[in-house]
C-alpha cells in the first residue's frame, strides 16, 4: 500500500456505495419492512403486522399468478434450455455457417420485449391478426387466441421463444471448450454419434447446464413486459404473473404495502426454487 | 479396432451420413425462420397501407409506402420517445460506468478489510429483481420531486446494473499487469490520472461489453419507465409503444412501424457489437 491509498480507495468507492445503498440496498431493507404496513403511497402508513401476509395466503388471484409462475417456469427449464440444448449440440456437428445460426438465434435476446409483446399481439388478433389470416387462406375457420385456457400458453410462446438463443449461446461455449482429446480417446474405443453425446459432451458440460437451469429459474420470476403488453394478465386473470399482478396492485390499487408483500414472495420462490434446484442438480462436476 | 455391433454399425453410418447433415440443417433452418421470419413480417408490414395489412399481411410490399413512419414521428410523436431513450440509456450507460469503473479499479487492485464482503454483497445483488425495491424508490423520487424527470430512470437504473457492471470490470482488470501503473506511480501520477490514462484504455473491451448490457437493458426496460416516467414529455419509447398499441390498436400499419422504429437502433447495435455481446455472456453468465 501506498501512502494516501486509504482515501483512494474511500473516494473511488464512495459513489458506488452511496448510488447502490441508497437506491438498491435500502429499498430492498424497506420493502420488506414496508410488507408489513398498510400504506396507499401518499398519507396513510400503518403497521400491520402480517395482515398483508395472511390477505397473500388468501388472495385467489396470488394462487393463480403463482400457478402460473411456476408454471412458465417449468417451461423455461424444459423448452429454454432444452431446445438450447439441442441447437447447440447441432450447430456444434455442423463445419460451416456456425456464426450465422449463432447471430440469428442470440438477436432476439437483444430486442426488447415490449416490441416483441406488441408483435405478438399483431400475431394473435382475432380480426386479421397474423395467424387468423393464416387460418383464413387454408380455409379453415377464425380462433380466439386469447381465452381463459389458452391465454397462459399464448404468452409463454412468446417468453420462450425470446430467450432459447441465450442458453443455446452459453451452451455452445460450453461445448466448444471441451478439449479435442476426449473425443479422440472416444473415437479409439469406438464411440460416436448419439453416444458420444450422451456419454461425453452432456457429462463435461453439466455445470453449465445447472446455470442455465439456474438462470432460467429465476428469469421466469422476473416475467413483466410481455405478459403485460400482449393480455395484461387476462382474460379474467388467467395469464396472470406474479410481476403483473404486483405492478397492478401497487400502482393501479394504489396498495404500496401490500404490492411490496407480493415483491417479497418473488424473493422467497426464487430463494426457494434456486436451492431446490441446486440440491436436484448436485453432481460431481468434472474439471478439466 | 473394437468389433462393433449392429446399433452401433447403424448410428455411425447415421451419423457420418448425408441424411443425418440434412436434417440437422433443416432443424437449424426451421428454427432460423422462427426468428428471422416474425421481424421480416414486421418491417414488410410497416411499409403497406394499414388496409392493405389487414387483407394481405404475407404478401412483400411492391409499393413500399412510408406513411406508417410519418404517421409515427406526427400522430405519436416518437422522435420525443426517441430522444428520451437515448438521453435516459445513454446517460445511465455513462454514469455506471464511471462509477462502477472507479469502484472496480479499487476492488481489482488494492486489498482491505472490507473488500471480500463487498463483493459477497455485490454478488448476492444480482439476486434482487426490480419487483423489491421499486415501492421504496418510487417514494423517495416522489419525494425528491424527481417522478418524470429524466432523473427518475438515470438513477435506478444505475443503482440497479451497478453491481453487474462492477463484477464484469474488476474480474477484467484484475488480469491486467501492474508494471504500466508502477511505472505511473514512480513519475507521481495521481490514482485518479493512472485511473483515467491507463485503466480506462486498457480495459477497452470490458467497458465496451459492459455499456452494451448496460444499453440495452435499460432502452429495453419497461417495467421501472411505466412507473417513474409515464409522462408525454419524458416517456421512453418503450411506454411510448404500450399507448399505441392501446390508442391505435387497430392501425396495424402503424404499429408496425412503431415496433420496428423500436427495435432499429438495438438491430444496429447488434449487428456491429455482436462480438461483445456473446463475449460478455459466457465471461459471466448474466441475465438481466
Amino acid at each position: 500500500m501506498h501512502k494516501g491509498d486509504r482515501g483512494v480507495i474511500f473516494f473511488f468507492l464512495l459513489p458506488a456505495v452511496l448510488l447502490t445503498g441508497v437506491f438498491l440496498y435500502y429499498p430492498f431493507i424497506h420493502s420488506i419492512i414496508k410488507s408489513f404496513y398498510y400504506s396507499d403511497g401518499m398519507f396513510i402508513n400503518r403497521f400491520v403486522g402480517i395482515e398483508n401476509y395472511i390477505r397473500l395466503a388468501q388472495d385467489e388471484v396470488v394462487k393463480i399468478a403463482t400457478l402460473n409462475t411456476l408454471e412458465m417456469m417449468l417451461y423455461a427449464v424444459i423448452f429454454q434450455v432444452g431446445l438450447g440444448i439441442v441447437l447447440a449440440l447441432l450447430v456444434d456437428s455442423i463445419r460451416f455457417g456456425k456464426n450465422f445460426f449463432r447471430s440469428v438465434f442470440f438477436f432476439p435476446v437483444a430486442i426488447s420485449a415490449t416490441a416483441i409483446g406488441l408483435m405478438f399481439t399483431l400475431f394473435y388478433n382475432y380480426d386479421n391478426g397474423m395467424l387468423n389470416q393464416l387460418l383464413v387462406r387454408f380455409g379453415f375457420e377464425k380462433v380466439v387466441w386469447m381465452t381463459e385456457e389458452t391465454s397462459l400458453l399464448a404468452v409463454a410462446v412468446p417468453v420462450i421463444w425470446q430467450y432459447v438463443g441465450f442458453y443455446f449461446v452459453i451452451i455452445l461455449t460450453a461445448i466448444s471448450k471441451i478439449p479435442d482429446d476426449f473425443y479422440e480417446a472416444a473415437q479409439l474405443e469406438g464411440i460416436t454419434g448419439l453416444q458420444k453425446t450422451i456419454y461425453i459432451t452432456l457429462p463435461l458440460i453439466w455445470g453449465d447446464v445447472k446455470t442455465s437451469i439456474l438462470l432460467a429459474i429465476t428469469g421466469a420470476l422476473k416475467v413483466f413486459e410481455l405478459v403485460y403488453v400482449i393480455s395484461s394478465g387476462g382474460p379474467a386473470n388467467s395469464s396472470e404473473v406474479l410481476g403483473t399482478y404486483m405492478y397492478q396492485k401497487t400502482f393501479t390499487g394504489q396498495a404500496f404495502g401490500y404490492g411490496a408483500t407480493i415483491a417479497v414472495w418473488i424473493v422467497i420462490l426464487g430463494l426457494l426454487f434456486s436451492v431446490i434446484a441446486n440440491r436436484l442438480l448436485k453432481k460431481e462436476e468434472i474439471t478439466y | 479396432m473394437k468389433q462393433l455391433t449392429i446399433y452401433e454399425k447403424m448410428t455411425l453410418a447415421l451419423f457420418r451420413g448425408k441424411i443425418t447433415r440434412m436434417v440437422t440443417f433443416i432443424c437449424l433452418g426451421l428454427w432460423s425462420l422462427t426468428t428471422i421470419y416474425p421481424l421480416f413480417w414486421v418491417v414488410n408490414n410497416s411499409l403497406k397501407p394499414s388496409h392493405q395489412v389487414i387483407n394481405d399481411s404475407f404478401s412483400v410490399a411492391t409499393n413500399p409506402t412510408l406513411t406508417n413512419y410519418l404517421n409515427a414521428f406526427e400522430q405519436v410523436d416518437i422522435g420525443q420517445s426517441y430522444l428520451n431513450s437515448f438521453i435516459m440509456s445513454g446517460g445511465t450507460v455513462l454514469l455506471t460506468l464511471l462509477v462502477g469503473g472507479l469502484a472496480a479499479y479499487v476492488l481489482a487492485r488494492f486489498r482491505f478489510r472490507l473488500r471480500g464482503l463487498l463483493q459477497t454483497v455485490l454478488v448476492a445483488s444480482l439476486l434482487i429483481p426490480a419487483f423489491a425495491t421499486v415501492v421504496p424508490v418510487f417514494g423517495m423520487l416522489k419525494d425528491l420531486q424527481l417522478l418524470n424527470t429524466y432523473w427518475a430512470l438515470i438513477i435506478p437504473h444505475t443503482a440497479g446494473f451497478l453491481p453487474f457492471t462492477i463484477l464484469v470490470l474488476s474480474s477484467y482488470m484484475a488480469t491486467i499487469p501492474k508494471d504500466l501503473e508502477e511505472a505511473a506511480i514512480m513519475d507521481g501520477c495521481s490514482r485518479f490520472a493512472i485511473f483515467w490514462r491507463i485503466m480506462l484504455p486498457v480495459s477497452r473491451p470490458a467497458f465496451i461489453t459492459a455499456s452494451i448490457f448496460v444499453f440495452l437493458w435499460s432502452y429495453n426496460d419497461l417495467f421501472s419507465a411505466l412507473i417513474f416516467v409515464p409522462q408525454e414529455d419524458v416517456r421512453p419509447i418503450n411506454v411510448l409503444l404500450t399507448t399505441v398499441s392501446s390508442q391505435y390498436g387497430t392501425d396495424y400499419g402503424l404499429l408496425a412501424a412503431a415496433v420496428t422504429l423500436t427495435l432499429i437502433p438495438v438491430i444496429v447495435l447488434y449487428s456491429v457489437a455482436q462480438k461483445y455481446v456473446i463475449k460478455g455472456l459466457t465471461s459471466g453468465a448474466v441475465k438481466g
